[in-house]
C-alpha cells in the first residue's frame, strides 16, 4: 500500500526542511545531544517506567521482583509437563551437551562444545535458524581497530548504555571476546562488508564512541546465522537436531545437576527425554508477549520459554525490569507494522523529524532515550504523524542518505528493506518511513556469571536469555555479539562440565511438583495458566470459540 | 483449559474500520479474509494457529515459502506469506520445506574452486537456462545467474549474487533441473568469506593484541572505579565523527595499540 494522499501532503513538509537539514549533516552540526541528567527526564516516557506494567513475582528465587504483568503471568502459571504420568528411567536420547534453542547462541554454543569434544543435541523449537539472531539487522561491534579503539571504549560504551548498571565481569567477558568471534566468523565464510583490501567496514551505531559496528550488508544476523547453522550442518554426526521439538521442562537428577530436558513434539505432541550431562538454555527472548499491548521486531517463537523452565528450577532473574524498545519498527504500512528500520539508517544520515519536519532529537542517543523521545513527541507534544489506523508514528527521513552519501547507497547498505518497500509501492530513497518504538530485546533474563553458569549446577545460560551483560539497556550490535561470544564460552564450559563433573543419578522433575506447591501456598491463582507458551495465539478468536470439543493446554492445544 | 496465557492482541481489531473482504483458497478450501491482510494473516484469520510456515513474520527467514495462482491464469506465482497481501480468488499453499540436497563437506578441507563446486553438486550442470529459479526468488534475486556464475566457476560473482537469499527454498521446489540453488548458493558464499575475500589485518592484529593481555590493565581499572568516576570518564570520551575518515584518530592513545 502506497502512501495515502495525507501522507503525501505532509511528506512536503519533510521535503521542506530536507535541503538544510542535509546541509548541517554535511557539516558534521549535530541535533544536540541530550546531558545525562536530560535523559532522564525524558526517560519518564518509556514504558518500562509505567508502574501498572510491572507485578510482583510471589515464588520462587526472585519473589519480590517486580516486572513486566506478561512474564509474571508465565511464572505464575502451572507445568505443561503431567510429572506423575512421565517415565525419565528410560530416555529417548542421550548426550552429553544439551542445548535448547536453535538461534545465534545455541548454535555457536552446539559448535563450540563438539570442538571440545562434546556429542551434542540441539533441541529447537521451531526451525533450525528460526530465532531474532536470523532478524537482526545492523551488525556486531568489535574493536577491531586498535588506533583509534580497544576493548577499553567498547566497555565504557556498553556501560553507559546501560546506565551503568551492568555486570562488570559480564561486559569485560564480552568486550574481550568480541575480535575473537569476528574472527571466528571469518574463518567459517561469514562475508562481512569489506573495502577492497580487506580492512572490515565498521560504523557506529546508537552510544558508540568509535566506529566499531561490523556489518554484513543489512543482513547481518541473518549472514551470521545461516553461515553457523551450515557449519553445524557440516557435522551432523556431533551435532544432532531435533527441529519442532521445545523444551518445556529441565531434568534435574537426584544429586542436585541439570541433567537434560523434556521435550514436547509439536507436530506429534508426544514427550520426549533427553538426558544430558550439561545442558545450555539458549531460548532467546520474549518480544512475542507483547508487554504493554506493543508491537514486536521479534521473531514468531519469543515468548520466554527458558526463563520459566530454568526459574522453575531455581535460576533467579535479574535485569528483566527493563524492555528494549527499538525506537525504528515501521508503522506503515500496517502488513509492515513491528518490522525492524535498523539504526544503521540513523547512523548513516537520516533524521528523526516530526508532523512539521523538524527535528526533535538526536537521532543517535542510546535507544531507550530515542524511543522515548518518540513516544514523548506524540504522546505529550502531539506532533506525531496520524496513521489511517488511528495510531501514530514518526518520519524517518530515509532520502537523506543518498543526498550525503551518492546515490544508490541506500539500494547498497540497505538491500532488503529497500525491495521490501518497493513491494508497497514505497520507494525509501525518495519518500521518508513512518516509524515508533517497537518491543524489541530483553535486556534482562537469567542470571549467569561470565563461565554462563547459573546457579544450578550442569545448567549455563547465554544470549537473550541470559541478562547482566547489558545492563538495564542494550547497545545497538551488542546482541549478535553476545550471542557468539556468550555462546561459545557456554559450550566451551558445557562441554568441560560434561567431561569433569558430571555424577551421574537418577532423573527427576520435582522441582516441578515443588514449584507448584510455593505456588498452592502462597496463594497465586493460576487460573489455569499453563506455561512455558511455546506459540503464540494469532488464530481468529472467533474460530477458537466455534472449536468446542477442542481442549487447550495455554496457547495451543 | 482457559487461554489467559496467550498474549494479548493489540486492540486495535475494535478501533479498525471494517475491510473489504476478499475470497481466497486455503489448499482449495474458501475463506473470506479481510483485503488488507497478508497470506500468513490470512492463514490466521481463518482460524489456523501456524506451527509450520512461520518464522520472523519479516520477511527474512525463509520459513513461509508459498506458490499461488488465479483462476484465469495458468501461471503459478510465490511469495512470502509474511510479505504478500491477499488479492481475491487466489489458490494458496505453503511449502514450508522441501527436501533439497545438500552436498556433505567440511569448509577448511575444501578449495575455492569452481571444481569444488561441481564435484559436490555434479547436479549443477544439469540446468537448462529455464530461467524458472529467478521467476520463482521471493527477494527478486537472479538465480539462474549465479547458478551460471557458478558453473563457470565465479565463486565471488555467486556469492555476491546470491547474498540476499532467505533460503526459502522456493527455487529448488519449482526447478526442473532439481537443483538445490540456496545450498549451492551458501558454499558459494561460504567460499568467498573465507578464502576469496581478502582477510582483515587489522583484526588479526586486535586478537593478537587481546591475547598478549594488551588491555588488561585499562579494564582493571574500569572495572574498580566507582559509577560516579565511571561516569566523568564516560562523558569525557571523545567520540568518531560520523563522517570522519576511516584513519582518524583520537587526541587520547592511552588505552589504544598505536603502530
Amino acid at each position: 500500500m502506497p502512501y495515502t494522499s495525507d501522507l503525501k501532503k505532509l511528506i512536503k513538509r519533510v521535503e521542506k526542511t530536507r535541503p538544510e537539514r542535509v546541509e548541517r549533516k554535511k557539516e558534521g552540526e549535530e541535533f544536540p545531544a541530550l546531558s545525562l541528567k536530560e535523559r532522564e527526564d525524558i526517560l519518564k516516557f518509556h514504558p518500562d517506567f509505567k508502574d501498572e506494567g510491572r507485578s510482583e513475582i510471589k515464588v520462587g528465587s526472585s519473589k519480590g521482583y517486580k516486572i513486566s504483568n506478561e512474564i509474571v503471568a508465565l511464572l505464575h502459571a502451572e507445568s505443561r509437563v503431567p510429572t506423575d504420568l512421565l517415565d525419565l528411567s528410560n530416555p529417548d536420547y542421550e548426550a552429553d551437551v544439551l542445548v535448547i534453542g536453535g538461534g545465534g547462541a545455541g548454535t555457536s554454543a552446539a559448535l563450540t562444545a563438539r570442538e571440545n569434544g562434546a556429542k551434542v543435541i540441539l533441541a529447537t523449537k521451531l526451525r533450525h535458524g528460526d530465532a531474532n539472531t536470523m532478524m537482526a539487522e545492523g551488525g556486531i561491534q568489535a574493536a577491531t581497530k586498535n588506533t583509534k579503539d580497544s576493548p577499553y571504549y567498547h566497555y565504557l560504551d556498553a556501560m553507559g548504555g546501560g546506565h551503568f548498571t551492568n555486570d562488570p565481569d559480564l561486559v569485560e567477558a564480552l568486550v574481550n571476546g568480541a575480535p575473537l568471534v569476528i574472527q571466528w566468523l571469518e574463518k567459517l565464510g561469514a562475508m562481512f562488508s569489506k573495502f577492497d583490501d580487506g580492512r572490515l567496514k565498521t560504523m557506529h551505531g546508537g552510544g558508540t564512541s568509535r566506529k566499531r559496528m561490523h556489518y554484513a550488508g543489512d543482513i547481518t544476523g541473518a549472514e551470521i546465522m545461516r553461515t553457523i547453522r551450515d557449519e553445524a550442518r557440516s557435522h551432523t554426526d556431533d551435532i544432532k537436531v531435533l527441529e519442532f521439538s521445545p523444551a518445556v521442562e529441565l531434568i534435574i537428577n537426584k544429586k542436585g545437576i541439570c541433567s537434560g530436558a523434556v521435550l514436547y513434539n509439536l507436530e506429534t505432541e508426544e514427550y520426549i527425554i533427553v538426558k544430558a550431562k550439561a545442558t545450555i538454555m539458549a531460548t532467546g527472548g520474549s518480544g512475542r508477549l507483547h508487554m504493554q499491548n506493543f508491537m514486536t521486531t521479534n521473531h514468531y517463537g519469543a515468548t520466554a520459554d527458558g526463563l520459566i523452565m530454568a526459574y522453575r528450577a531455581g535460576v533467579s532473574l535479574n535485569f528483566l525490569h527493563t524492555v528494549q524498545y527499538h525506537p525504528t519498527g515501521a508503522v506503515f504500512p500496517e502488513q509492515s507494522e513491528g518490522l525492524l528500520i535498523t539504526e544503521k539508517f540513523r547512523g548513516a544520515g537520516a533524521n528523526i523529524v516530526n508532523i512539521e519536519g523538524k527535528q526533535f532529537v538526536y537521532e543517535r542517543e542510546p535507544r531507550d532515550v530515542e524511543a522515548s523521545a518518540i513516544i514523548r513527541e506524540c504522546v505529550e507534544a502531539g506532533k506525531g504523524v496520524p496513521l489511517p489506523n488511528g495510531k501514530y508514528g514518526v518520519w524517518l527521513d530515509s532520502p537523506m542518505i543518498d543526498i550525503i552519501k551518492g546515490e544508490g547507497t541506500v539500494r547498497k547498505e540497505f538491500p532488503g528493506k529497500w525491495i521490501l518497500f518497493k513491494r508497497y509501492d514505497i520507494d525509501i530513497t525518495k519518500d521518508p518511513m513512518l516509524v515508533y518504538p517497537t518491543l524489541h530485546y530483553q535486556n534482562g533474563g537469567l542470571e549467569i556469571n561470565s563461565r554462563c553458569e547459573t546457579s544450578l549446577p550442569g545448567l549455563y545460560a547465554g544470549g537473550e536469555v541470559s541478562g547482566g551483560v547489558h545492563g538495564e539497556n542494550r547497545l545497538m550490535g551488542n546482541s549478535l555479539l553476545d550471542v557468539t561470544v556468550f555462546g561459545r564460552i557456554a559450550g566451551e564450559a558445557a562441554a568441560g562440565f560434561a567431561d569433569k563433573k558430571y555424577r551421574d543419578a537418577e532423573l527427576t522433575l520435582e522441582h516441578v511438583d515443588k514449584y507448584h506447591n510455593e505456588l498452592k501456598r502462597e496463594g497465586v491463582d493460576t487460573k489455569g495458566r499453563v506455561s512455558p507458551m511455546l506459540l503464540p495465539d494469532y488464530s481468529n478468536p472467533d474460530v477458537r470459540k466455534r472449536q468446542l470439543t477442542t481442549e487447550y493446554l495455554g496457547t495451543i492445544r | 483449559m482457559s487461554k489467559d496465557s496467550a498474549p494479548k492482541k493489540k486492540s486495535k481489531k475494535k478501533s479498525e474500520p471494517i475491510h473489504d473482504m476478499v475470497p481466497i483458497f486455503l489448499m482449495g478450501k474458501k475463506y473470506d479474509v479481510p483485503a488488507t491482510l497478508t497470506i500468513q494473516k490470512a492463514f490466521e484469520y481463518a482460524g489456523y494457529q501456524l506451527v509450520r510456515g512461520c518464522g520472523c513474520r519479516g520477511g527474512i527467514c525463509g520459513a513461509c515459502g508459498t506458490v499461488y495462482r488465479f483462476p484465469d491464469s495458468y501461471r503459478i506465482e510465490v511469495g512470502l506469506a509474511c510479505q504478500t497481501v491477499v488479492e481475491p480468488n487466489m489458490y494458496i499453499a505453503q511449502i514450508p520445506f522441501f527436501p533439497a540436497n545438500r552436498a556433505e563437506y567440511k569448509l577448511e578441507e575444501l578449495e575455492p574452486t569452481g571444481s569444488t563446486m561441481t564435484a559436490l553438486y555434479p547436479e549443477i550442470y544439469k540446468c537448462v537456462g529455464c530461467g524458472t529459479c529467478t521467476r520463482s526468488c521471493p527477494m527478486d534475486i537472479d538465480v539462474m545467474e549465479y547458478i551460471s556464475r557458478a558453473i563457470r566457476g565465479d565463486i565471488a560473482g555467486a556469492a555476491e549474487l546470491s547474498f540476499d537469499c532467505v533460503m526459502c527454498g522456493l527455487c529448488a521446489a519449482r526447478c526442473p533441473a532439481e537443483e538445490a540453488q540456496y545450498n549451492i548458493a551458501i558454499l558459494a558464499r561460504r567460499l568467498y568469506g573465507r578464502y576469496i575475500a581478502p582477510g582483515a589485518g587489522h583484526l588479526k592484529g586486535a586478537v593478537e593484541n587481546i591475547k598478549k593481555k594488551k588491555f588488561e590493565s585499562g579494564l582493571k581499572k574500569l572495572k574498580k572505579m566507582s559509577v560516579d568516576k565511571l561516569k566523568e570518564v564516560y562523558n569525557a570520551r571523545e567520540t568518531e565523527p560520523q563522517f570522519g575518515p576511516e584513519d582518524w584518530e583520537p587526541e587520547n592513545k592511552d588505552y589504544l595499540v598505536t603502530k
